[in-house]
């Protein structure tokens, strides 16, 4: 199958397609930010997208979530073309992804940056918030104790009605993360997760990831420049360098591959 | 007594029943004077407005200079109805009423057509609604009025005089304030995608052109009695203090309630960062517009307000430099703070309006202009975030959920078992 190593198990292979990009070409003004990128992910996988700085990674998560319409190519998910929906109706639909510069609300508590999240699914509308109807009281309460069972999955919970701005960085980046859960994805896009961390912080970033695939079900999708967190958990990586793809395969193939090799650590070597 | 005090809704209650019941009594002996009077109530219309502006501005972040058009809108439409109602012309209600829930069943049925579409253009979205608003009108001027219009006016001529005047005047503030939800509708759809500054500059554009529209209301527009540059005059002064003491506070129950929602929350995401909200979900278009429209809603209410208690309407109120005193009052008071635009709005007008124009010489008018703009530089330069930032009373805050109670005890990791937590 195109967009996908060869060498993978069969009981994989098996499993239906969740995102399947395809020819993904985008331009800003004459810079060639992604040029022919494809992928094909498959439910339940945990696969990386790896690269140097000004790869293209981050402009394919924007792709994805119609932050930008491609100059050409097609994203679907699910079977459903993602290319000229906007973003909001993109998340809606079971995609969810964290930024490589946190995005929080930084003025709002922490559960309100839960809760925001979570306003698709509010279940009542502006004549219930107005009236104060029994269905506003209800759902609300139901609202705020799911999101508080969110902020305690991520050791929140003592911070609830904290300033989002005022957490430590480590966790903003897992408010980060709890926020996009609260979209209900089965698709997570991660920008770049452990930007910032130091190696014991990387440690402690993979169980949380093993973690919330295992327990929400979910296809994970990870873009990382370095690559410690993503050879040690990805299944296997899709590597970029100046907007093309160069490389594909199980992290010990990548690792080893000479043109990564080349684009990456040489690169890397001079800087 | 002591419990019931701690409960703040009790007591924020009581404390504008009192207020409600001090200045009825101040009123009935004889203390507060028309002037007065006036003054209270004009502060309360003009809070209103501030009100509408700082969920737009303060609470969404979308800058707009136009809640004054609103305000007109509001003020002008209500003045013709209940204006040619005491002249035995029930047209101008039938035609409102009738109107508007004809275009907004139209612009609905528009809306619900176009969602079904992806990427329609936002020129044809607006033109659409726009012929859906007009033809509503249209049906409601040429059918609806020749057809019902005299039973209306008998049906509510048949009641007591007194009931009747109230209920025509709660129709005409009604009309005015959803005349004015409706345009704000239609012309937030192409301005508000433009982006926060643009809109300024639109929302400023338009305060000028329904000026100007005012200004020729007998020669452009088909309202003589409206009389252009020279005033409305012979409207009924039906605002009395119950009338303004409970649209008032309808406006502060109904803009508390929705930022306390869900909705709010989601109004508030698009401030802080919008393209954030975008992708946790958010329709951040649908909620600019919601804002933007709900604010426009209260500035014409207070329009309605303000008019019948002037009993006179005149372009030169609704003009450019008075359509910056929301945007003073809500800088003052607070972006994002409902107290601070309350306390501010009252002071505001009673300190301007009332005691300096009692105590200041005449040439102080054309002075004002200079003032205002100095003092507020020096409210930018020393205290950027207003009198009260934003802070709000016990009654207007967002409630701070007390943290769950947990049913097993708290794991040692951050990370519990699978399965321990229901989600
Ligand atoms: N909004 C933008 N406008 C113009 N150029 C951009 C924009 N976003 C990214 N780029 C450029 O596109 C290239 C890829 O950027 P990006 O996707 O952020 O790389 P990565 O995430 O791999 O570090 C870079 O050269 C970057 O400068
Ligand atoms: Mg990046």
């Amino acid at each position: 199958m195109k967009g996908r190593p060869e060498n993978l198990s069969p009981e994989v292979e098996a499993r239906p397609v969740i995102l399947e990009i395809e020819g993904l070409t985008h331009y800003f003004d004459s810079l060639r930010a992604v040029h022919d990128f494809s992928v094909t992910i498959k439910e339940g996988e945990l696969v990386g997208l790896i690269g140097p700085n000004g790869a293209g990674k981050t402009t394919v998560f924007n792709l994805i979530t119609g932050v930008y319409r491609p100059t050409a190519g097609s994203i679907r998910y699910e079977g459903a073309q993602l290319v000229g929906l906007p973003s909001h109706e993109i998340i809606q639909m079971g995609i969810a992804r964290t930024f490589q510069n946190i995005r929080l609300f930084a003025n709002l508590t922490v559960l309100d940056n839960v809760l925001i999240a979570y306003h698709p699914h509010a279940g009542y509308g502006l004549a219930d918030s107005i009236f104060r109807s029994r269905r506003y009281r209800e759902r609300e309460k139901a609202m705020i104790e799911r999101s508080q069972e969110f902020l305690e999955i991520f050791g929140l919970a003592d911070r609830q009605n904290d300033i989002a701005g005022s957490l430590p960085y480590g966790l903003q980046r897992r408010l980060e993360i709890a926020r996009a859960l609260a979209t209900q994805p089965r698709l997570l896009l991660l920008d770049e997760p452990a930007a910032g961390m130091n190696p014991q912080e990387i440690d402690q970033l993979m169980e949380l990831i093993h973690f919330i695939r295992d327990r929400f079900q979910l296809t994970i999708f990870l873009v990382e420049h370095r690559m410690r967190l993503v050879m040690n958990i990805c299944e296997w990586i899709t590597v970029m360098d100046f907007g093309e793809i160069i490389a594909r395969g199980k992290p010990e193939e990548v690792r080893g591959n000479p043109q990564v090799i080349e684009a990456y650590l040489g690169r890397q070597a001079i800087r | 007594m002591r419990q019931l005090l701690r409960n703040t809704n009790f007591t924020f209650i009581l404390g504008a029943g009192l207020v409600f019941i001090l200045v009825q009594a101040l009123i009935s002996v004889g203390v507060l004077n028309a002037y007065w009077q006036g003054i209270i109530f004009w502060g309360a219309a003009i809070t209103m407005v501030s009100l509408g502006l700082n969920l737009i501005y303060g609470f969404n972040g979308q800058f707009s200079l136009g809640q004054f058009g609103f305000y007109a809108i509001g003020a002008y439409a209500s003045a013709d109805i209940t204006y040619r109602w005491v002249r035995n012309d029930p047209s101008a209600l039938v035609v409102v009423i009738f109107g508007s829930v004809l275009a907004l069943v139209f612009m609905l049925g528009v809306s619900a057509f176009l969602r079904r579409f992806y990427g329609v253009a936002t020129l044809a979205k607006f033109l659409f609604h726009f012929l859906a608003a007009v033809l509503g009108f249209f049906l409601a001027v040429r059918f609806v009025n020749p057809a019902i219009g005299k039973s209306v006016y008998t049906a509510l001529n048949a009641l007591p005089s007194g009931l009747s005047q109230q209920i025509v005047f709660f129709l005409a503030l009604v009309g005015g304030a959803t005349l004015a939800g409706i345009i704000s509708y239609l012309f937030g759809i192409p301005v508000l995608e433009l982006g926060s500054d643009y809109f300024g500059i639109a929302t400023l554009g338009f305060t000028i052109i329904v000026k100007v529209l005012l200004d020729n209301t007998d020669t452009l527009l088909p309202f003589p009695e409206m009389k252009g540059a020279r005033g409305m005059v012979g409207i009924p002064k039906w605002t009395t203090w119950p009338w303004v003491f409970f649209t008032f506070m309808a406006v502060v129950l109904v803009m508390r309630n929705l930022l306390h929602s869900s909705t709010g929350r989601a109004i508030l995401s698009v401030r802080e960062d919008e393209r954030a909200a975008e992708l946790v979900g958010i329709d951040t278009a649908s909620q600019k517009i919601l804002a933007f429209v709900i604010g426009s809603v209260f500035a014409g209410l207070a329009g309605g307000i303000r008019a019948h208690d002037m009993a006179f309407l005149h372009p030169t109120m609704f003009g450019f430099l008075p359509s910056f005193n929301p945007l003073i009052i809500i800088v003052f008071g607070g972006l994002g703070s409902m107290t601070g635009t309350i306390i501010t709005g009252f002071f505001w007008i009673f300190l301007l309006e009332g005691l300096l124009r009692l105590y200041l010489p005449e040439g102080f008018e054309t002075w004002r202009f200079v003032v205002y703009p100095l003092v507020l530089l020096l409210m930018m330069l020393l205290r950027p975030q207003g009198l009260m930032g934003r802070y709000e009373i016990a009654f207007l805050r967002r409630p701070l959920p007390p943290p769950r109670v947990k049913e097993s005890p708290p794991a040692p990791k951050p990370i519990p078992e699978a399965g321990e937590v229901a989600v």
